[in-house]
């Protein structure tokens, strides 16, 4: 069971309320298609993706940006089980879309790094701490049903 | 992964940037790092102040930001260039090398703090390869 402080919940929830889909969703997804060329791989059928510029004006892009991040909802609404809420998306992500969970990490990577230019300074040191705790556990539990 | 004529020019482009910031950017990034991944800390016993922006962490962080302008002037030639550095790391100090992907991370995350626009996903790129290779570099005489 993973134990949050009130810092640490008050943190999550206020990022993610204050958070503007929109913009940030695809901010990240193109990010992580452009400095990790390789997770290209699942986005076949997603278009042009040819250089950077392409990628990040590409709209099943930015769409699937805005998914992904609206995915963690759940996860922000069941912060005490995250494990048990993410067991269907686990299984989804491991038997139907074949994701090396490694590729989890570097979104989340690309993620941690969009919304600390979008908080600026209010990005502190401990907000970044926990937000990649929240993370990592959204990353570990996407992994979990993988055999 | 290696660097690619158009990576080297947007590595030396950008870094000329963050020399205006350059102290801010070390004693961040290395604040920053200890607070988020406090294992790191196990290999900063001997200072008396482990606290964002303390002293001996400012000192610190300069020292890396002058080994990363070193780096990029021998960006040609790493690891060969950073001989005495890696040399230094694989026998004296022998910081594993998972904490320089750490710190890589944390350096990113500050870079694009203070540099919004220009920090772009390109960018983003050709840094990441360089501070990877950096990285390598550092790590050659480990074993």
């Amino acid at each position: 069971m993973v134990e949050w402080t009130d810092f640490e919940r008050s943190t999550i929830e206020s990022i993610f309320a204050k958070m503007d889909y929109e913009d940030v969703g695809p901010a990240a997804l193109s990010r992580c298609l452009v400095v990790y060329p390789w997770t290209q791989r699942y986005f076949g059928n997603f278009g042009n993706l040819y250089n950077a510029a392409a990628i990040m004006s590409n709209k099943m892009v930015a769409q699937h940006g805005i998914t992904v991040l609206h995915g963690m909802d759940r996860a922000v609404k069941n912060m005490d089980d995250i494990k048990a809420t993410y067991a269907e998306l686990s299984v989804l992500h491991s038997e139907k879309l074949h994701v090396d969970p490694d590729n989890f990490k570097l979104l989340g990577d690309c993620l941690t790094i969009v919304l600390a230019a979008r908080m600026g300074t209010a990005f502190t040191a401990e907000v970044q701490a926990a937000f990649q705790k929240f993370l990592a556990i959204v990353i570990s539990s996407l992994g979990r049903q993988y055999h | 992964m290696s660097l690619s004529a158009k990576d080297k020019a947007a590595v030396k482009g950008f870094l000329a940037k963050m020399k205006s910031r350059s102290d801010e950017i070390g004693t961040e990034s290395l604040s920053r790092m200890l607070v988020v991944y406090p294992q790191t800390k196990s290999y900063f016993a001997h200072w008396k102040d482990l606290s964002p922006g303390s002293a001996p962490v400012r000192k610190h962080g300069i020292t890396i930001m002058n080994g990363i302008y070193e780096a990029a002037e021998k960006i040609d030639e790493l690891p060969g260039g950073l001989l005495t550095l890696s040399e230094l790391h694989a026998f004296m100090l022998r910081i594993d090398p998972v904490n320089f992907k750490i710190f890589t991370h944390c350096m990113l995350v500050v870079l694009c703090m203070f540099f919004p626009e220009d920090f772009t996903p390109s960018i983003h790129r050709a840094i990441d390869k360089f501070l990877a290779q950096v990285a390598l570099a550092l790590a050659e005489k480990y074993r």
